[in-house]
């Protein structure tokens, strides 16, 4: 889905409903209501503005964020030091693969810092040895060894 | 994790999104010859087993400003990389806290966070803050802002998506 750069303003309104629903969503028959309830505004009104806010592309996503490990994928970051007037052409070799799921570019002689997202775990080093193989650039591995946070939760 | 059939099939049809109407369970039901109840059972246990780690909305969060996004790494000694990752962790402008390893001699740096701001200057101020919380002195340590985002895949099952859009 390509993406505009342009930054979207929220009323008081949306900021309300982005900072309530990042916490979770109700799963019971009505939640729509029930959140409209909480919020003291209109059902159809709620609706109207999370369809919105999807469609702007301000929420990536409503509904699961899904646990790729649970669900048995693999996950690791990967680092490459890219000489600068080659990143363009090396990033757009990176990205050509399925398996790479977020690309970066970063201030450091590691300028390009990417997710690797596999069906299985074991498929990462093989991602690795392939992504070396089609930018001939050595390729850093750095695996999560301990996860100490997950809170991915925006004040808005 | 192993997942009985229709908790396999919710789990990839809510890939998609939630409907967004007033009964959305009744109508991803109704699509599958499910009823409302065992669609809200099955989300539910999905949410137990940990398969789905937070059911809401999650934004994009450089389209709402926060555009200046640091990954910043620490050379922690291992004896003490669990303790400062937990007071990292705790701390609310640390969305993501992980211990990663080494590779020497080109990255010495075993301890990664991710701070998301709106300013800079905001950013550096609490990895300062950081600094200061970590009880370590003289920590060597290295910020990252990103430049540019060349990808963000919306992927079937990605906690990546997610997780990693902050990165």
């Amino acid at each position: 889905m390509p993406q505009s750069n342009k930054i979207v303003s929220l009323d008081d309104t949306n900021r309300a409903i982005i900072n309530m629903l990042q916490d979770g969503f109700p799963i019971c028959e009505e939640p729509f209501a029930e959140v409209s309830e909480q919020l003291g505004i209109d059902q159809d009104d709620l609706i109207a503005r999370i369809s919105t806010l999807r469609e702007e592309g301000v929420l990536s996503r409503f509904g699961p964020l899904y646990n790729a490990e649970r669900l048995g994928g693999g996950l690791s970051l990967a680092a490459i030091k890219v000489p600068d007037e080659d990143f363009d052409r090396i990033a757009d070799i990176v990205n050509s693969f399925p398996e790479v799921a977020h690309n970066y570019a970063r201030e450091d002689a590691f300028n390009m810092w990417f997710v690797l997202a596999t069906e299985t775990p074991d498929q990462i080093d093989a991602m690795v040895a392939r992504i070396e193989e089609a930018t001939g650039l050595p390729v850093m591995n750095v695996p999560k060894l301990e996860e100490f946070s997950i809170n991915l939760r925006f004040a808005v | 994790m192993v997942l009985n059939s229709t908790e396999m099939l919710i789990a990839e049809t809510l890939a998609e999104g939630l409907p967004i109407c007033s009964r959305p369970y009744q109508k991803i039901g109704e699509a599958y010859g499910l009823s409302e109840r065992q669609v809200i059972e099955t989300i539910s246990s999905l949410c137990d087993k940990g398969v789905v780690s937070r059911f809401g909305l999650i934004v994009r969060h450089r389209k709402i400003g926060f555009t200046e996004n640091a990954m910043v790494v620490w050379d922690i000694p291992d004896d003490q990389v669990v303790r400062v990752g937990e007071i990292f962790a705790a701390r609310k402008a640390v969305t993501l806290c992980y211990q990663r390893p080494r590779r020497l001699p080109q990255w010495p740096y075993n301890l990664f966070c991710m701070i998301h701001g709106r300013e800079r200057d905001v950013v550096m101020v609490e990895v300062a803050k950081l600094v200061e919380v970590s009880g370590i002195t003289n920590i060597p340590y290295d910020v990252l802002f990103s430049t540019h985002a060349y990808k963000q895949r919306g992927a079937k099952y990605s906690q990546a998506e997610a997780v990693y859009a902050a990165e």
